[in-house]
C-alpha cells in the first residue's frame, strides 16, 4: 500500500529502526489489536498503540469514566467524567493519530460474545480488573488461537505474561481457577500506585508491537513480576503445565463458560 | 537446608512441606498463591505432601487483578 509522505514523517523514528523500517510500519498500519478494558492498563496501551500507528484498534468497556479513575487512567481527562470510557478513549486515540481506525464495544465480554469479537484481531490485550474476565479472555484466546498479553497490578506490584495459545504457558497453567471470594482484594479495596498501570501497560503495548512485527523474544513461558518499592523486575520461567485444565494433557475445560464473579468486601477480606 | 524463594536464598529448617513453608513465610492466604517448585506448577493438593529438599527453587506466584477499570 505504501506510506504517504506525512506517514513517513510521522513514523520516521520507527522507520529508521532496522527491525521496523518502512515495511514494518506498513505492517503495523495493517494490524488489528483488541484492548479489553479501557482502564489503568488499557489507557497507556491505547495511547501507545495509536501513536505507533497500529491501524485498527478495538476497545471494549461497559463503564463510564469516574473521578477515581483519573489517578491512573491517563487516557481519560477530567472533562470526561460521566462519559463512556470507550468513547473517551476513542477521542484521545483519534486525536493523537487520525490515521487509525478505532472500533468501540460498549459492552462487558462474556462467554456469548467474546469469540466473535476477538476473532477479528491479531492480538488481544487483557486490561481487565477482575478474575472471571481474565480467565474468560485466556480461555477464549485459547479456543480461537488468538495471542494475548495478560497483566495485573495491585498496590506496588505488577505482573505480565504473553500467551501464544496452545504453544506457550497460559494463565490457567499458572492459576488453575479464579480465587475464592474474599481471597484477593481488588485495586479499589487495596489501592494501587497509579504509575504502575503506566509501567505494566506500556510493557503490554511493547509485546503487542513485537508480536505484530515478528521481532525480538516475546515474554512467553515467563511471568515478569515488578516490585516498585524494591524497583525490581524478575522474570520467572514457567513451563507449560501438563495438568492445565485448559491446555494440558487431559483438559477438563472444553468450551467457554463464564466464571462466577467473586466479590470481595473489605469486612470479610482477610488479606 | 538452603532454598531459593522468589529468587532469594534462604536457610530453612529441614523436612518442611510446601504448606508449612507457606505458613513460615507468612503467606496469609494460600488460596491466592500458586507455587512453582523447580520449574513445575504444583497442584494445590500437593502442597501438603510435598517435602522440600536442599537447593529447591520455590516461586510464590500471586493472583493479581487490576487493570482497575471498574471501581
Amino acid at each position: 500500500m505504501g506510506l504517504t509522505e506525512q506517514q513517513i514523517e510521522r513514523y520516521s523514528r520507527h522507520i529508521i529502526l532496522e527491525q521496523v523500517g518502512g515495511s514494518g510500519q506498513e505492517r503495523l498500519l495493517s494490524s488489528k489489536v483488541l484492548i479489553i478494558g479501557a482502564g489503568g492498563l488499557g489507557a497507556p496501551v491505547g495511547l501507545y498503540l495509536a501513536t505507533a500507528g497500529v491501524g485498527t484498534i478495538g476497545i471494549v468497556d461497559f463503564d463510564k469514566v469516574d473521578l477515581t479513575n483519573l489517578q491512573r487512567q491517563i487516557i481519560h481527562h477530567t472533562s470526561d467524567v460521566g462519559v463512556e470510557k470507550v468513547k473517551s478513549a476513542e477521542n484521545k486515540m483519534r486525536a493523537i493519530n487520525p490515521d487509525i481506525t478505532v472500533r468501540t464495544y460498549q459492552t462487558r465480554v462474556d462467554a456469548e460474545n467474546i469469540s466473535n469479537i476477538i476473532r477479528q484481531y491479531d492480538f488481544v490485550i487483557d486490561g481487565t480488573d477482575n478474575f472471571p474476565a481474565k480467565f474468560l479472555i485466556n480461555d477464549a484466546c485459547y479456543f480461537n488461537r488468538v495471542p494475548f498479553s495478560h497483566a495485573g497490578i495491585l498496590r506496588f506490584d505488577g505482573q505480565l505474561i504473553t500467551v501464544l495459545p496452545g504453544e506457550t504457558t497460559c494463565y490457567r497453567c499458572i492459576f488453575n481457577a479464579p480465587p475464592p471470594a474474599n481471597a484477593v482484594p481488588s485495586c479499589s479495596q487495596a489501592g494501587v500506585l497509579g504509575v504502575l498501570a503506566g509501567v505494566i501497560g506500556s510493557l503490554q503495548a511493547t509485546e503487542a508491537i513485537k508480536y505484530l512485527l515478528g521481532i525480538g523474544d516475546l515474554l512467553t513461558n515467563t511471568l515478569l513480576t515488578y516490585d516498585a518499592l524494591e524497583m525490581n523486575f524478575r522474570a520467572v520461567k514457567l513451563n507449560r503445565n501438563p495438568n492445565c485444565s485448559l491446555c494440558g494433557e487431559n483438559p477438563q475445560i472444553t468450551e467457554l463458560k463464564d466464571e462466577e464473579q467473586v466479590v470481595c468486601d473489605l469486612k470479610s477480606c482477610k488479606c | 537446608m538452603n532454598l531459593v524463594i522468589n529468587g532469594k536464598e534462604k536457610n530453612i529448617a529441614d523436612s518442611l512441606t510446601v504448606s508449612q513453608l507457606l505458613v513460615q513465610e507468612n503467606v496469609k492466604m494460600p488460596d491466592m498463591v500458586s507455587v512453582e517448585l523447580n520449574g513445575q506448577i504444583l497442584r494445590r493438593t500437593e502442597f501438603e505432601e510435598t517435602i522440600l529438599k536442599d537447593d529447591d527453587k520455590v516461586e510464590f506466584l500471586y493472583f493479581m487483578g487490576g487493570g482497575c477499570g471498574i471501581n
